[in-house]
Order: structure tokens, then sequence, then C-alpha cells
């Protein structure tokens, strides 16, 4: 249970911090570092406190209420991914997004803080860190793991985030899609386990349905891959 | 104001995004099946089962949904 908490709070971090290095790099590259780092400072600065005050506020709910919302939230985000990784890997195979262009700003050359790329990094961590922080979080408080679920989630974040900065290239070549699917996997397993526990249901063999659940979605997600490829080759031959 | 309105309707984007994402029904699939999961566990009857099976029925018809979508674009 321990390192199932551990890879889905890496993997899922791993997943958001890849666009929130995207959008600081891009950002900081054309129109400059100082404003660019004082943003995602802020940004970093808003998410810890988020962190900090949505993990108080959740470990005094009683366990029951709390595994029966958290695990329905960790459900129709999981599912969400679900399919999305479903659809992607099914079109893209192992590709990173080393292909999806930039969106380039123009470089900003006056005197002073240059707000527009104040706002864009701090805008990109706090949206993309906010999800970090949501499953961080909730998975951690759910598993009465805070802090593993932290250590997987910041893990990622210096590990991945110290990649992108250093060598941009490899971090865009992360097969991002395989990766969101595998979290699409993991938190509709646990979310599902989860919300049906905070509802009194009785699990055969409880802890031990989580593997058969894991392996439920992750064959079912194979199938569906296998069809929609399928599709997408039978499309390509008739274009 | 301009700019504060900015960011509430781009956090109520966030949380729209993170239930309903593209696809509203399988987030109300998920909904239904709890409900009923719940009903049927208070009545007594073995219920764990529903909810994966749903889940797995609604992402099919919704990656179904999305190819014929898809087709009619190309089409």
């Amino acid at each position: 249970m321990r390192a199932a908490i551990f890879i889905t709070t890496f993997l899922a971090s791993t997943v958001e911090v890849i666009e929130m290095v995207i959008i600081v790099v891009g950002v900081g590259a054309t129109r400059g570092w100082r404003s660019t780092i004082v943003g995602t400072v802020a940004g970093f600065a808003v998410l810890a406190v988020l962190v900090v005050g949505l993990g108080a506020a959740l470990v005094a709910i009683p366990i029951g209420i709390l595994r029966l919302v958290i695990g329905t939230l960790l459900l129709v985000f999981g599912i969400q991914w679900y399919r999305k990784g479903v659809m992607r890997v099914a079109a893209r195979g192992f590709a990173g997004i080393a292909g999806i262009p930039l969106t380039e700003e123009a470089e900003w050359t006056g005197p002073g803080m240059d707000w527009t790329a104040f706002a864009l990094a701090f805008k990109g961590v706090l949206l993309e860190g906010l999800e970090i922080a949501i499953i961080v979080v909730s998975f951690g408080v759910a598993a009465k793991e805070l802090g593993l679920a932290a250590v997987g989630g910041l893990s990622a974040l210096v590990l991945i985030g110290g990649l992108g900065l250093v060598l941009r290239g490899p971090v865009r070549r992360i097969p991002r899609s395989v990766l969101q699917l595998i979290v699409g996997v993991m938190l509709t397993t646990f979310g599902t386990f989860w919300a049906l526990e905070g509802l009194g249901v009785n699990w055969p063999a409880g802890d031990g349905a989580i593997p058969g659940l894991l392996v439920w979605y992750l064959g079912t997600a194979l199938l569906y891959i296998g069809l929609e490829r399928r599709r997408l080759l039978g499309f390509q031959a008739r274009a | 104001m301009e700019r504060i309105w900015s960011w509430l309707s781009a956090f109520g984007g966030f949380w729209y995004g993170f239930i309903f994402g593209d696809d509203w029904t399988l987030a109300a699939t998920a909904a239904v099946g709890l409900l009923l999961t719940a009903v049927l566990n208070a009545r007594g009857f073995v219920a764990w089962w529903l909810v994966p099976v749903l889940v797995i029925v609604a992402v099919g018809i919704s990656l179904r949904r999305a190819s014929r979508a898809q087709s009619r674009v190309a089409a």
C-alpha cells in the first residue's frame, strides 16, 4: 500500500510538473528569467499555503466521510485521465509532447518587473500545481500517509523540475500519455476502493481488493487501446 | 475587478475540468453508481462490483462517442 501511494503521487505529479516546467522554461527563455522566477516562487508559495491549509482541514474530518468524498473526487478525476490516457496512447503510443509547439511570447526588454512573465509563470505553477496539491493531499489523508504522499509529489517536482530546467529536451520526450494512463488507472482504482469503503461496503479480501481492481482497470484499458488502434488503422486505410 | 473576475473564472474552470473533464457523462455515471451502491448496500445486497462495471461501460461508450465525432469531423 505504501509503495502504491508513493508511486501514484510521484507519477501524478510528474505528469503535471512536465507541463509546469514547459510553461516556466518557455516564459523564462522568451521573456527573461527574473520576473519568471519571481512568478514561479509566488506560485509555489500560494501552493504551499493551500497544501498546509487543505491538509490541516481534511485531517479533522472523520475518516469514513473523508474516504467517501475523496474517493469520489479521485474516482471522477481518475476516469477522465483513464479515458484520455487510452485515447492518447492509442493515437501516439510512447511519444512525448516534443512535437507540440510552445506558445512563443514577445521578448521583454523594458526596465523593472515584467508582469506578463510574472503572471504567466504564476498562473502556470498555480493551475498545474493545484492538481498535484489536490491529488497529494487527498491521497495522503485518505491513506493516513500524508507525509509519504508529500514526499512522492515533492520528489517529482525536484527531479523532473530540475531535469527540465537543466535539460529541456528530455522532459518533453517523457511519454506523458503513458504516465497519464497509469495514473488514471491508479486513481480510478483507489477512488473506487475508498469511495465504496466510505459508503460502508465490505470489499471481498479487504485491502486485497486493490490489486484486483488494478488488474480490472488496467486490463480493460489495454483492451480499449487495442480497439482504438484498430479503429485508427481502419480510418487511415480508408483515407 | 476584471483581473479578479478572470482569476475566479480560471478557478471555476479548473474545478469544472477537474470533475467533468471532456465528458460529463463519466462523472454522472460514477455518481449514479455510488448512489445505487449505497442503496443496494443498505438493503443488504452485495454491491461492490457495480461501480467497477459501470465505470468500464461508461468509458467504452464515451470512447465510442468520441471516435464517431472524430470520424464525422474528418468526413
